[in-house]
């Protein structure tokens, strides 16, 4: 079943003049499996991911998403993903069913689809009651919760996430987490950044950027053997001493811009 | 400088911010307030601040009234609100003297104060505070709510959406911090954070779940947790739910803390169970509760 | 005192890192002045006209050799038949048509009349009427130095006489209404939004949990755009002096002084604006909507109040901008002193005190 690999990156690069962003990434990820792109501020994360998601294209190096390149195929690319930020998820200003109205119809799904996967999406996160309500009035933890769904909508090969959970309370948190490994059981493969070294602890792969190279790459229990430690954080601690990223690389400047 | 506040509610419209919030932090204490976004932290920070009235209640600085002293206070405490607030088109040394003049002083009375946080972003000083990192920005915060050697220091989520390893500096500051005498309130939503405090209130949706030291709110914990893993995490979850015998179920990295209903919990029973489901490689052992246990067990 | 002063240093920082608006704070009252001195105006100049003549003699020449040498007017076109009149407007480059009837000369002296028609484009009215204004004084001009031979039993002969702008230089009417505009929208625009900011970004709180008193946040957040106001109101004054020939007649530290009154009115107002508006982006909708908008349509700066509906005209008392056009006009076309605006320079000062009074109500010393 997990054979299949969804995402394949070779020496991967993008710079921005002389600044080396991202520098020659590889990894693979296998259909249905949760992988975890960890990183400090400022460390690439959000550079690469733009280039996986197709709308940066990278320097140098080659990468394929759910089977596309990301040279000459983001079209198909985005049409194969899903994608959810903290920073977007949906629109406060129309009612649940709007915004699932509105996400569908932009992925192209039939009204009859829509309808269907509508009320699918209410009863699943038990909505019903608040489904003519703005998104704006719902809590922090339902609206990520509902935000996910929508993202799987148009049941695309890959979710991207970004920084999903942040700020939520524990319970809700790990509600999301279930949603997320069932979406994974279901044959969906899960793309996490993050720097909630938590959330690492969940993924059954992990990787860890540190100025633009991945130091580390492996699930989280072998790497916690390699550094003999208790958990992701320490891992992160470990690894991202040498040196300090809060010292900031070269000229201090925040480099994760958007 | 103690804090205290006694029966605190605050509504904003029809909305219910804080209910009934009391607690006391003692003088030179490290004290968080630990809970998820919305729980109602920045409202009482806010109150504290003397940015705020509450609708009901009394709080107190120092003994000076949040309302009716709030000049008192404005004089005497050191405030980092939730968003870094820096003036991003001014470089770090023009913001920290810009902050040293507003509070009468200069960069040179205090900089012992201020000097390890201070020395690490010292090189970036012609830096514009906008082209600063996020742990870099939140030192520079720091070392502003610093510059007037105030006796209480008020961060407001002051570790978000910083990365781990400017979190752990920051801890080991605001240690150092609270051995100069500074009394010190934090409010987090990151649970692991919660043990590195002298004492916590667990809060959520406005209300005040346990007051304690970060020890006792652990040990107090009613259940045994047992860390189940298995092969297929998704289905692990699903089946734990369904047993006949399950209290608790959630996920804690690459295992399942659940907790038993009964009083003599049967591992073996358990493990035939899930292998029943179709589940393998299984492991059971018992472990230790931490913070965010006890926060959902109390949240339920 | 010295938090005070640092307080101002860092507004001006702000100010000069911020070259956007730096621009549009100097940018604007340039660009604004020189495109309503140049662009937006009701005289004509070198208006092009088609001649039809009838008559083809001695005085149709001679008038058409008047108009032709006024700088008002270019003969782009003779024209031979009235059927020649509408495409010749069609294609659009002629303003109007002077058609001359048959034996001009010949009906001048034996009928001891004639008759010219005034044709004009009216898609654009105010030129239409100028033009036939023009037209009219031309032919006036004509037959008064005809006449001078010829007796005749009496003639009223009207003189008009413009004064205070006897050129009817439009530049003149539109500076002081671009200066209130330009010292309006700096002022108020500017400092409500930079106490947004403040308020978005956070730094309020900060400022407010110190011991800076509200009165020296606000106080310090004004005096920097005084000084830019100031600066703004004197290039408007030299570049309307020195580019459109705009005497001053009245004197010139009266009109400072109007000025400094006019810009802290504004100031109050973009404070009362701060206090209500949470965001930036509120604080500039609030200052454009509603101050901007009035002060362009019911302040008398563009159209006269007097020929307002009487509802609006009650309406225009309000507006601050009204009594400043009053008083800026009256100094720098009329050259009165203080003896002839004392009254709207007192009505200026309590509105001031009023907004002044309010704004200082309205802030908060805390966050709701």
């Amino acid at each position: 079943m997990k054979e299949e690999n969804v995402i394949e990156v070779n020496q991967l690069t993008k710079t921005f003049g002389d600044f080396t962003a991202v520098n020659a990434i590889s990894f693979e990820v296998k259909k249905g499996e949760i992988f975890g792109f960890l990183g400090a501020n400022g460390a690439g994360k959000t550079t690469a991911m733009k280039m996986l998601i197709g709308i940066s294209k990278p320097s140098s190096g080659t990468a394929k998403v759910a089977g596309f390149d990301v040279y000459s195929q983001t079209e198909s690319i985005k049409r194969n993903i899903g994608y959810m930020s903290q920073k977007f998820a949906l629109y406060d200003d129309l009612t649940v069913k709007e915004n699932i109205t509105f996400f569908g119809g932009i992925y192209g799904l039939s009204r009859k689809k829509i309808k269907e996967k509508r009320e699918e999406l209410v009863s699943e996160l038990g909505l019903e009651n608040i489904s003519n309500k703005l998104v704006g009035s719902l809590p922090l933890g339902w609206k990520q919760k509902l935000s996910f769904s929508v993202s799987l909508l148009h049941e695309p090969k890959i979710v991207f996430l970004d920084e999903p959970t942040g700020g939520v309370d524990p319970i809700t948190r790990r509600q999301f987490w279930e949603m997320i490994y069932k979406a994974a059981n279901q044959g969906t493969t899960i793309f996490v950044t993050t720097h909630y070294m938590d959330e690492a602890e969940y993924c059954d792969k992990v990787s860890i950027m540190v100025e633009g190279k991945i130091e580390a790459l492996d699930t989280p229990k072998k790497l916690k053997e390699q550094f003999r430690v208790d958990s992701m954080n320490d891992v992160f601690l470990k690894l991202a001493r040498i040196p300090s990223p809060t010292l900031p690389k070269g000229n201090g400047e925040n480099i994760d811009r958007n | 400088m103690s804090i205290s506040l006694s029966n605190i509610s605050k509504s904003y419209k029809k909305v219910k911010a804080v209910q009934d919030i009391s607690f006391d932090v003692n003088p030179g204490e490290l004290f968080g307030l630990i809970g998820p976004d919305g729980a109602g932290k920045t409202t009482i920070f806010r109150i504290l601040t003397t940015l705020l009235i509450a609708d009901e209640g009394r709080a107190t600085i120092a003994g000076f009234d949040v309302v009716k002293d709030y000049k008192a206070i404005r004089n005497s405490v050191g405030y980092m609100p939730g968003r870094f607030s820096l003036y991003q088109d001014l470089t770090v040394e023009e913001n920290l003297t810009f902050f040293a003049t507003i509070f009468g002083t200069t960069i040179e009375e205090n900089y012992d104060l201020i000097e390890d946080i201070y020395v690490q972003i010292e090189p970036f000083k012609n830096r514009r505070a906008g082209k600063l990192s996020g742990g870099m920005k939140q030192k520079l915060a720091l070392s502003c709510a610093l510059i007037h050697k105030p006796k209480v220091l008020f961060l407001d989520e002051p570790t978000t959406g910083v990365d781990p390893v400017s979190r752990k500096e920051f801890w080991e500051m605001l240690k150092r911090l609270q051995k100069k005498g500074i009394t010190i309130l934090v409010s987090t939503p990151y649970m692991d954070e919660a043990a590195l405090c002298d004492r916590i209130a667990l809060i959520q949706g406005g209300e005040i779940l346990e007051i304690d030291t970060p020890d006792a709110i652990v040990s107090e914990f009613p259940k045994t947790i047992y860390n189940v893993g298995a092969d297929n995490m998704y289905k692990l979850i699903q089946s734990l739910q369904q047993y006949e015998h399950v209290y608790s179920v959630f996920p804690f990295g690459e295992f399942v803390h659940y907790t038993d209903k009964r009083d003599s919990f049967e591992m073996a029973d358990l493990q035939s169970y899930l292998e029943k489901e179709g589940l393998a490689d299984i492991s059971i052992e018992t472990a230790k509760p931490n913070i965010e246990d006890a926060f959902m067990e109390l949240a339920r | 005192m010295k938090r005070f002063i640092g307080f101002i240093k860092k507004e001006f920082y702000h100010i000069f890192r911020d070259r956007r608006s730096l621009f549009i704070l100097f940018g604007m009252p340039i660009a604004q002045i020189l495109l309503f001195g140049f662009a937006i105006t009701n005289e004509i100049n070198n208006v092009d006209i088609a001649i039809l003549d009838h008559s083809k003699d001695a005085s149709t020449e001679e008038i058409i050799n008047k108009i032709s040498a006024s700088k008002y007017f270019t003969i782009k076109q003779m024209i031979a038949n009235e059927a020649e009149i509408e495409p010749a407007f069609k294609k659009g480059k002629i303003k109007a048509v002077l058609n001359f009837e048959k034996d001009f000369s010949k009906n001048i002296i034996k009928e001891r009349k004639a008759t010219i028609q005034i044709i004009t484009d009216a898609t654009d009215p105010n030129t239409a009427n100028s033009i036939t204004n023009y037209v009219n004084s031309i032919l006036q001009n004509y037959q008064q130095s005809e006449n001078k031979s010829i007796q005749i039993d009496y003639q009223i002969i009207p003189q008009t006489r413009m004064v205070y702008n006897t050129e009817l230089k439009s530049v003149f009417m539109f500076v002081p209404g671009v200066m209130t505009i330009i010292l309006m929208l700096v002022s108020a625009m500017m400092t409500s939004i930079s106490i947004t900011r403040e308020k978005e970004l956070g730094t309020m709180e900060i400022l407010l949990v110190s011991p800076l008193k509200p009165f020296q946040v606000i106080i310090g957040k004004v005096v920097p755009y005084i000084f830019l106001s100031v600066i703004n109101a004197i290039v408007i004054v030299v570049l309307s002096i020195f580019i459109f020939k705009m005497p001053v007649q009245g004197s010139l530290l009266l009109l400072g002084l109007e000025s400094v009154l006019f810009i802290i009115t504004s100031l109050a107002l973009g404070i009362l604006i701060s206090t209500i508006a949470e965001t930036q982006q509120a604080a500039m909708m609030i200052s454009l909507m509603g101050l901007m908008l009035p002060v362009i349509l019911l302040s008398g700066f563009i159209f006269p109040i007097s020929s307002m509906p009487v509802p609006l005209q009650i309406i225009s008392n309000i507006i601050p901008a009204k009594w400043f056009i009053i008083i800026i006009k009256g100094i720098m076309l009329k050259g009165v002193g203080m003896a002839f605006i004392w009254k709207e320079t007192l009505i200026l000062i309590g509105m001031t005190l009023f907004f002044i009074g309010l704004s200082v109500k309205k802030y908060k010393i805390r966050l709701e």
